[in-house]
């Protein structure tokens, strides 16, 4: 997966909701909402906090570092341009209990993964007439 | 002494199903209404007796063929003359609407409920096999945002995130997931309706190719055209209609976790747990009770999860259940979607299992009828965060 053409994505929309995720690789952060009175992240991204209820909340960088909760590897090509097989994983966050998103897992064989691998994250950058974003994707951990 | 859920103050009057194939090439409109007249005829009514409709998933929702007639078309067609309806896909789970139709009639707002579900997958999709409409081809949005720009883009890849959870922390293997494919290809064989009645044995399951880890062809269910109708009554008047009345003992709807398909806190409880429990709390009648169980094999996983959630078998042991398939065969202990499931009769989305369970109970099962003579049914329908469920019987309050 090293390879530089990137494989077909649908691509996301880009709201006021949803910038700061797919936008902040660009820096090299995974920003993912936090709640600015209880310290509580939520994803996906909603304008309240589910603890305090709280309105204030506004992204804030993550570690990038995360742990394999489960994952799937897909042979279906759902899409003609579609290029399988893909590993698709729910990535844990050590941030927060239940912090999890779904991405892609690459720079890796599919075969080798396994629920509790390390990873970390890592950019794909994209573009289309809404402008730039950087998609986060998740590799094999390297030694800390 | 029972305790009576207003549930209890409806039954299910008749029941109707139009032919099904995997490509009919028939106006599903037309479909539909087969199963309708059928239902309306089975409870001995009249189509002036009805009151209501409901129906899932109204429109637009849901790829080629998702949902082959509004309730507007229906009523419209049958010149129905209706004090309520309603459709809509946000609701636990396709038998929702029939949900729906108990409270409507519970709420006073009608007395003979028509509930449908009418398919036309098979058709829509031709020969080109399950692939995404054009609408979902592009720029991902509202919940699909989180998951189509990573190719998860069917709720397969989303439920293969379960199984594999499940294997991962109870060792269930594959050869005890196969035996809810082989079961219900078994069943099937004795179902004229079904999709697929060729044998399967558990080598052909684990021989078919790999859709999206762990789940394999046979995991998924069968694009079909088809319709699905239910007459639901009020108790003090189906004493008018032909059929049986089969009980409504209880039904569960809740959803307590997240209403995200990738955010559930517990991944091996994906499917219907608050929803199941809720049904639980309102009747007298308890998991040893049931007879025979019914229950959404969409993929072939949410069948086991909903043996946990339903509480039929304990968390975590349904892998151990299931090994070897004698508990679930229709002379076992517990037997499951006798018809042979979405898996094998049918995507027909959740009213089969209804439908089946309904004619189990009425011994009406012809050369699947089920060895026992059940009084107890539990069905099932639904997985991720829209799950609803059922315990019928032919207990008479």
């Amino acid at each position: 997966m090293t390879d530089q053409a990137a494989p077909f994505r649908i691509l996301p929309e880009l709201s006021d909701r949803s910038r700061h995720f797919w936008t902040g690789g660009e820096v090299g952060e995974l920003r993912i909402l936090r709640c600015q009175d209880c310290g509580y992240y939520l994803h996906p991204p909603a304008s309240i906090c589910p603890k305090d209820r709280s309105r204030n909340v506004a992204p804030e960088a993550v570690s990038g570092r995360g742990t394999v909760a489960t994952f799937t590897i897909n042979h279906q090509r759902w899409m003609p341009d579609l290029e399988v097989p893909y590993v698709i994983a729910l990535i844990s966050l050590p941030e927060q209990p239940e912090l999890r998103l779904t991405t892609n897992l690459v720079n890796c064989e599919p075969y080798e993964v396994h629920s509790g691998m390390a990873v970390q994250v890592l950019f794909e950058h994209r573009s289309d007439d809404q402008g730039e974003m950087w998609i986060p994707l998740f590799e094999p951990a390297q030694e800390a | 002494m029972p305790r009576n859920s207003v549930e209890t103050t409806t039954a299910v009057t008749g029941i109707g199903q139009s032919d099904v194939g995997r490509r009919l090439g028939i106006d599903p409109l037309s479909l539909t209404l087969d199963a309708c007249m059928e239902a309306i005829a089975d409870a001995g009514l009249r189509v002036e007796d009805i009151d209501g409709l409901s129906t899932y998933p109204g429109p637009g929702s849901g790829g080629p063929g998702f949902n082959g007639a509004n309730a507007y078309e229906v009523i419209d067609a049958m010149r129905l003359s209706v004090d309520w309806y309603d459709s809509g896909m946000e609701t636990p789970g396709q038998l929702g609407s029939v949900m729906k139709a108990v409270m409507a009639i519970n709420a006073g707002f009608a007395t003979h409920v028509l509930c449908y579900r009418s398919v036309w997958e098979g058709s829509a999709q031709g020969t080109g096999g399950r692939q995404l409409g054009a609408a979902q081809a592009t720029r991902a949005s509202g919940f699909a945002q989180w998951t189509s720009p990573y190719g998860s883009l069917s709720a397969g890849n989303w439920i293969a995130l379960y199984a594999q959870a499940h294997m991962d922390r109870y060792g269930t293997t594959s050869e005890q997931l196969g035996q809810i494919a082989v079961n219900a290809r078994r069943n099937a064989a004795l179902n004229p309706k079904a999709i697929y009645t060729d044998p399967m044995t558990l080598d052909d399951y684990l021989a078919s190719r790999m859709i999206t880890t762990p789940l394999r062809l046979f995991d998924c269910d069968a694009p079909c055209d088809g319709a699905t109708a239910f007459v639901i009554s009020r108790r003090d008047a189906a004493k008018d209609t032909a059929s049986t009345p089969i009980t409504i003992e209880a039904m569960g709807s809740a959803l307590h976790d997240r209403a995200a398909w990738d955010q559930f806190s517990d991944l091996t409880r994906s499917v219907g747990s608050a929803a199941a429990d809720q049904m639980w709390s309102r009747t007298d009648l308890t998991p040893q009770d049931v007879d025979l169980a019914e229950l959404y094999d969409g993929f072939s996983i949410l069948a086991l999860l909903w043996l946990e959630a339903m509480r039929l078998v304990p968390f975590g042991e349904a892998g151990s259940f299931l090994e070897g398939g004698a508990n679930i065969a229709r002379d076992g202990i517990l037997p499951l979607n006798t018809h042979g499931g979405q898996l094998s009769a049918g995507r027909l989305h959740g009213y089969g299992f209804f439908h089946e369970a309904v004619t189990q109970l009425r011994g009406e099962g012809g050369a699947r009828q089920v060895t026992s003579t059940p009084t107890v049914a539990a069905v099932a329908a639904g997985g991720g965060n829209t799950c609803g469920c059922f315990l019928l019987s032919t207990r008479e309050l």
